[in-house]
């Protein structure tokens, strides 16, 4: 039975897929291009090994986003918010990585705690609105967003300027010096026998999000926090019978889910850009939903997902030699996203049938043969 | 025989309407005080205020659009995506074929995306929000890979922009009171005229009228419209009753043979097109051109206005004027920004001293820091950075939202994932 | 007394209803198999059966709700084939829910016109509609007011609004489903009197119903099903509740009979002075103070939504009171969470089980932890203990007899009575002090029900305190030692289970009579 329910889990997406690369396919065809070529060129494109490391990159603060917002899924929580907390602690992170100086192990750590507290308060608003006034975290999530665009750069302008740089028209804070920066993966790969190409780098932070994502399962699954977390999410009513304070669970979960957020701009900021501008990368915040979704709020579902995705964007950049509009991936990704979800509820309710009927034939056979009830296996 | 607690309903809606009307002349009087004491004249001028009913309009139809959904038990988050859809479709429409057939297609482009969020909600049964969220991905995608077909260099615009929209959707003034034409004669403009005479009090309100009296879109006035019809619609009709009951009680509707798909498909889709209209409003009225992420969020401030209306549409008209009010504020000069500061200052002064009846320590104290620290931001600077000005519509959002609380009654079967046959 | 009687040219009477042969299955059981089922023209006629019996699939496929796998509609003789309740109501078939299904939000003649407004091009035409429900209202006694909103009503008067919804669309066959389950005795009483009245003027009326001696007094024939099957019709002149009984379970009803008093001396839970006010002031408990002791049942009888459903979540902890105390074995637990009263040894087995007391997704063995996730042995220093739960699921499963097939299975594959019978056994073997059981045997078959009185009468033995709150008049008589009643929030009266009569219980219940003045009647 639980080997039938995850090929029905997996069938959902590989579904999805295959529908929107036909979908797309039959789009390009009719827009005249030829969508063979596209996807063949892609394919090629995004297996190269630097294509690789790029997308291990790329995929590392949607995974991290994915985590954030899926720790609030799991809860019926939907933090949007991602997106202005990531960044608000992207910004601040940087400055005051810039602005202290700590050997270097603990100089990325205390950045790290620093992106964690401000995604965190980052969420505190949306978290306080919610539990003092019910005001629905989607709008206020959303609402802080585009406050974060405006105040953000209103203090990378006014305070976090590194003013030696007034000639560069991107604003952006002070270096941070080597102590706070993380170290690339290559070097230990390397003596694992994996050798890259020349010029690419593998963010440090991989082993972070790893680790994260370790720690998601082991307290989602195997603590009463967790457990809490997701009773809650199923029924809240019967949570709240069973001993848990919703408003507490609320607050906690969605500061915690910022907090988790803050850290998905970090793999760049350590290992890439070692500061913030105005050109940091942006919109992890809405794709890590559609990652959490995609991979069915699960650490695991949610690596393939950001993988996926990340892959989908590299491979998109050789559409730019074929003429074809790149934006045909970004097409790509949302009928992926929106079959996905559909495909997981019609799953859904196909297993739930079947479950029913084999527990009730399992149970008249139990009472054929009269036997007293005992567990089977 | 008229029962209690209805008669005790209608006073309090009388009530209501007369405190409205008060409110409203009072903060009319703070306005022409702030203005005299900030010496900041656009701040009541005609100007501000058909700006601010410009902003108004797409909050407007956003809100209607999130209000047809959810009476009939859909929560519509994709009001962003389907507005986005409606943007992109009008620039092309219009820019092909003229303004108007910008706005069929525009409106269009917004129901094609609310067939899809009925598709996945309601014969699928995916969580509202979830969907929602997926239709504004999707819609921000669909826009960026259709322009990057249409717009080339031969064409003018791009991947982010169309090219210019040609024609002009017709404007209308009212006659005599704001210079409207009548059968070719130029009738006087009366409150132009006392506005600008700068008289205390009287030249503000006429500055305001003028401003929500002149050069009217023909598609504002039809947006204006549709609030009464929508009403009308809702509440006077067959089809609004059906409706309204598959959003209160679904099963009991389904029950007295009311087709519950088929009215959840209806006000998805119409809700898709009032985001369509919306967005068609943005490019054809405002901007002229279709540009990228140009919604800016008014999906969601929409819908905002729809709570803080309470599902009624008089109440999305309100709040939609205030957070127009707020969006527009981007457009003015710092002098009347700066001046809204102590605007702030006076009104929660005045709200402390209207709450301390209640004697709620908590709502009097906060009034008292807002009313305290605006003014004390008002003293203290020139102006307001432009960056915070641009938060203001969304920071009025999580006010108003955060005010709201307690007195709303949404639809009782709002974002029920609903199965046919099901009783709940 | 038939209206409308009159043998037809063959000297028998067409039906007004005719079902033969009627077979629905749904995924595990056949709830309807082969069932004949046919009603007179102007007669009263009771359809009775125990729950799962397949009353409630039946009246639903004659509502056109289901469509039959199997079988035969005659309606008039004509036979028929529903595809949705509108073509049921078109002839001239109306149902009145046991859940009644109006829109709180809408005013009683929005509720009453919908699906039938009468048009005005696309407006409804309010004035015609308005004098219809005038019409109807001065017929058959039933007035109402159109504007006042039905959130507003007493459950009497929304009754009143289904049926008058029914009798708008031109019904002339009522059914209705359990109408007295939620009802006072005195609004029975003007239930029937109306439906006598419907009678008079020509209708024709089936009512589904488990209440034997109302059945009785009421009726003019009784339809008995029995496991998906008719077991007979009789007229109701013919019988008596015992032998009914016997037909509608096939055996002698067991009767929750107590022996010999296990009652100590220790008090377990106390409750002092205890009042919880509403947001606008009102007191929804009114100053309870109530003591159960060690080996004790106390039963609180009392008609839904007296206060019941307060004092349990009070006790509990989901409820802050405004005033008076409540203690666990002397210990003040007042200020204590939920969490923590848990913990202390206060098992919980809600009255609703699937909004308090499951996690219908997920497997049974998440579900033993329900209530108990924070304490060993499911749990230790925040760790959680898949193991030990699936330990005690198993012991579960074979000491309270629930029927699953392993502690896989998601809790949504049990049937009601099985997935009740896992959270009493759930509650039980986790060793409370106390015991909050609310309805514990609601929409649970015989069989499990009998059960299920057997363990708590076993626990009861060992020591356990029981508060007990039942609608069940014969649960609360046969299991209680100690009897209150509570209305209107405040406990009006203590009995003795053993000398207390149903009927005198009723009239308790419904402030009919005072404890003040035993023999009044108010």
């Amino acid at each position: 039975m639980k080997l039938r329910r995850f090929l029905l889990n997996l069938a959902a997406p590989v579904a999805a897929i295959s529908f929107s690369v036909a979908f797309c396919w039959v789009v390009l065809t009719l827009a005249h291009y030829n969508a063979g070529t596209a996807f063949a060129d892609m394919w090629d494109y995004g297996n190269k090994s630097e294509s690789i490391v790029s997308v291990i990159n790329r995929a590392v603060p949607l995974y991290v986003a994915g985590l954030a917002v899926a720790l609030g899924f799991r809860m019926n929580l939907f933090n949007i918010g991602v997106e202005g907390q990531f960044r608000m602690a992207a910004l601040v992170a940087a400055a005051f990585g810039a602005w202290i100086s700590l050997p270097a192990p603990l100089h990325v750590f205390a950045i790290l705690v620093v992106a964690m507290l401000v995604g965190a308060g980052w969420a505190l608003i949306p978290a306080v609105l919610k539990v003092k006034r019910g005001v629905h975290e989607v709008i206020s999530s959303i609402m802080m967003n585009s406050i974060a665009i405006g105040v953000g750069a209103y203090m990378l302008g006014n305070w976090f300027i590194d003013k030696s740089k007034t000639g560069s028209l991107l604003p952006r804070t002070k270096p941070i010096p080597a102590s706070g920066q993380m170290p690339s993966l290559n070097t230990p790969l390397d003596a694992l026998g994996i050798r890259l190409p020349a010029g690419s780098n593998v963010f440090g932070f991989v082993l972070v999000a790893a680790l994260l994502g370790l720690l998601f399962k082991l307290v989602i699954d195997r603590t009463s926090f967790g457990f809490d977390l997701r009773a809650t999410g199923i029924n809240p009513g019967a949570a709240e019978a069973s001993g848990v304070s919703l408003k507490s669970m609320t607050m906690r979960v969605l500061l915690i889910s910022g907090a988790i957020a803050g850290l998905a701009g970090m793999g760049d900021v350590l290992g890439y850009y070692h500061g913030f501008s105005t050109d940091f990368p942006s919109g992890f915040g809405f794709t890590g939903i559609a990652v959490a979704l995609l991979g069915r709020n699960r650490p695991v579902g949610i690596a393939f997902g950001a993988l996926l995705f990340a892959y989908l964007d590299r491979s998109a950049q050789i559409l730019d030699l074929d003429s074809i509009p790149r934006e045909i991936v970004v097409i790509m990704q949302g009928i992926i996203l929106l079959s996905v979800v559909i495909a997981y509820e019609v799953v859904q309710r196909i297993a739930q049938t079947q479950e029913t009927k084999a527990a009730a034939e399992a149970t008249r056979r139990m009472d054929e043969a009269d036997v007293p009830a005992e567990v089977g296996a | 025989m008229i029962s209690t607690s209805a008669a005790a309903r209608s006073a309090a809606q009388r009530v209501t309407l007369r405190n409205a009307l008060i409110g409203g002349v009072g903060v009319l009087l703070l306005l022409s005080i702030v203005r005299y004491i900030a010496n900041a004249d656009d701040l009541t001028s005609s100007g501000a205020f058909e700006q601010a009913l410009k902003s108004a309009v797409p909050i407007l139809l956003a809100g209607l659009g999130g209000l047809y959904a959810e009476r009939c038990g859909v929560v519509n988050i994709g009001l962003e995506g389907m507005m986005i859809l409606g943007t992109w479709f009008g620039a092309w429409g219009g820019w092909m074929w003229g303004p108007w057939w910008g706005v069929a297609i525009g409106v269009a482009g917004g129901a094609a995306g609310g067939l899809i969020h009925a598709v996945a909600t309601v014969t699928f049964n995916v969580d509202h929000i979830v969907s929602g969220v997926a239709i504004n991905i999707l819609g921000a995608g669909v826009a960026r890979f259709l322009s990057s077909i249409a717009y080339t260099p031969e064409t003018g615009g791009g991947v982010t922009q169309s090219p210019g929209v040609g024609g002009h959707i017709g404007v209308f003034s009212v006659p005599v009171l704001a210079g409207g034409d009548v059968f070719g004669w130029h009738s006087p403009d009366v409150l132009d005229w006392l506005d600008t005479k700068r008289w205390f009090f009287a030249s503000d309100v006429a500055g305001v009228l003028h401003g929500l009296m002149a050069n009217l879109s023909l598609l504002t006035i039809l947006a204006l419209a549709l609030v009464p019809a929508t009403w009308w619609l809702l509440w006077r009709t067959r089809f609004g009753l059906r409706l309204r009951s598959v959003g209160e009680n679904p099963s009991a509707a389904e029950s007295l043979g009311v087709a519950v798909y088929r009215m959840k498909y209806l006000g998805v889709v119409i809700s898709g097109a009032f985001a369509g209209l919306s967005g068609a409003y943005i490019v054809l009225v405002t901007s002229g051109v279709y540009k990228e992420s140009q919604t800016g969020g008014r999906g969601f401030i929409g819908l905002a206005a729809m709570i803080f209306g309470n599902w009624r549409p008089a109440g999305v008209l309100v709040g939609s004027g205030l957070f127009g009010f707020a969006d527009a504020l981007q457009t003015r000069n710092d002098a009347s920004v700066h001046a809204l500061l102590l605007f702030v200052g006076l009104a929660a002064g005045v709200g402390a001293v209207l709450v301390i009846r209640r004697r709620k320590a908590l709502n009097i104290g906060l009034f008292a820091v807002v009313a305290a620290g605006a003014i004390a931001w008002y003293v203290t600077s020139d102006t307001v950075p432009p960056e915070f000005v641009y938060c203001t519509p969304y920071v009025v959002t999580l006010v108003v939202l955060a005010a709201a609380g307690q007195r709303l009654r949404p639809p009782a079967a709002d974002g029920l994932r609903y199965r046919k046959g099901q009783i709940t | 007394m038939n209206a409308g009687e009159g043998p037809g040219p063959d000297g028998v009477r067409t039906p007004a209803i005719e079902l033969r042969g009627i077979t629905k299955r749904f995924p595990g059981v056949v709830a309807n198999d082969g069932v004949t089922f046919s009603v007179l023209p102007g007669e009263i006629h009771a359809l009775v059966g125990e729950n799962g019996a397949g009353k409630s699939t039946l009246m639903k496929i004659l509502y056109g709700m289901q469509a039959p796998d199997e079988g035969e509609i005659r309606i008039n003789g004509t036979p028929m084939r529903f595809r949705s309740p509108k073509d049921a109501i078109a002839a001239g078939i109306g149902m009145v829910h046991q859940h009644f299904m109006l829109a709180d939000n809408l005013t009683i003649l929005e509720n009453i016109i919908l699906g039938s407004e009468p048009r005005k091009g696309p407006m409804i035409d309010a004035p015609a509609a308005r004098r219809r429900l005038d019409e109807l209202g001065t017929r058959y006694g039933m007035q109402v007011d159109p504007d006042q909103l039905v959130e507003d009503l007493e459950v009497g008067e929304r009754q009143r609004v289904e049926i008058l919804k029914v009798l708008y669309r031109g019904a002339k066959i009522l059914i209705l489903d359990e109408p007295t389950a939620v009802l006072v005795p005195h609004e029975v009483d003007e239930l029937f009197r109306n439906l006598k009245e419907l009678q008079a003027e020509g209708q024709t009326i089936v009512f589904i119903s488990h209440k034997l001696d109302e059945v009785l007094a009421n009726a003019d024939r009784i339809t008995v099903l029995r496991g998906g099957k008719t077991i007979t019709t009789v007229d109701a002149g013919d019988v008596d509740a015992d032998s009914l009984a016997e037909l509608m379970v096939g055996s002698e009803l067991p009767r929750p009979e107590t022996t010999e008093s296990t009652v100590t001396d220790d008090v377990e839970l106390e409750v002092d002075h205890l009042t919880v006010r509403l947001a606008d002031g009102r007191a929804v408990l009114d100053d309870i103070t109530l003591q159960v002791h060690r080996g004790e049942v106390v039963g609180i009888a009392g008609v839904l939504g007296n206060g019941q459903t307060e004092l349990v979540e009070a006790i509990i902890g989901l409820h802050a009171p405004a005033e008076g105390r409540i203690s666990l074995g002397g210990n003040d637990i007042t200020r204590d969470s939920a969490r923590r009263r848990r913990g202390a040894g206060i098992g919980y087995i809600p009255e609703d089980r699937h909004r308090q007391g499951l996690l219908l997704p997920s497997p049974l063995w998440e579900n033993t932890m329900l209530g108990h996730q924070g304490s060993p042995p499911f749990s230790k220093r925040g760790w959680t203990s898949p193991s030990a739960a699936r330990a005690r699921t198993r012991e579960i499963i074979s000491d309270y007899n629930v029927r699953a097939p392993n502690t896989e299975v998601a809790a949504y594959a049990l049937s009601g009575g099985n997935q009740q019978k896992l959270i009493v056994g759930r509650e039980m073997s986790s060793e409370p002090r106390v015991l909050i059981a609310a309805h514990p045997t609601r929409g649970v078959d015989v069989g499990a029900q009998a059960a299920v009185w057997d363990q708590l009468r076993e626990a009861r033995r060992s020591g356990l305190a029981v508060l007990l709150v039942s609608a069940d008049l014969e649960e609360l008589i046969g299991l209680s030692d100690t009897l209150y009643v509570i209305l209107r929030g405040a406990l009006v009266a203590k009995l003795d289970p053993a000398t207390v009569t149903p009927k005198e219980l009723g009239a308790y219940m419904t402030g009919a009579r005072n404890a003040e003045r035993p023999g009044a009647i108010a």
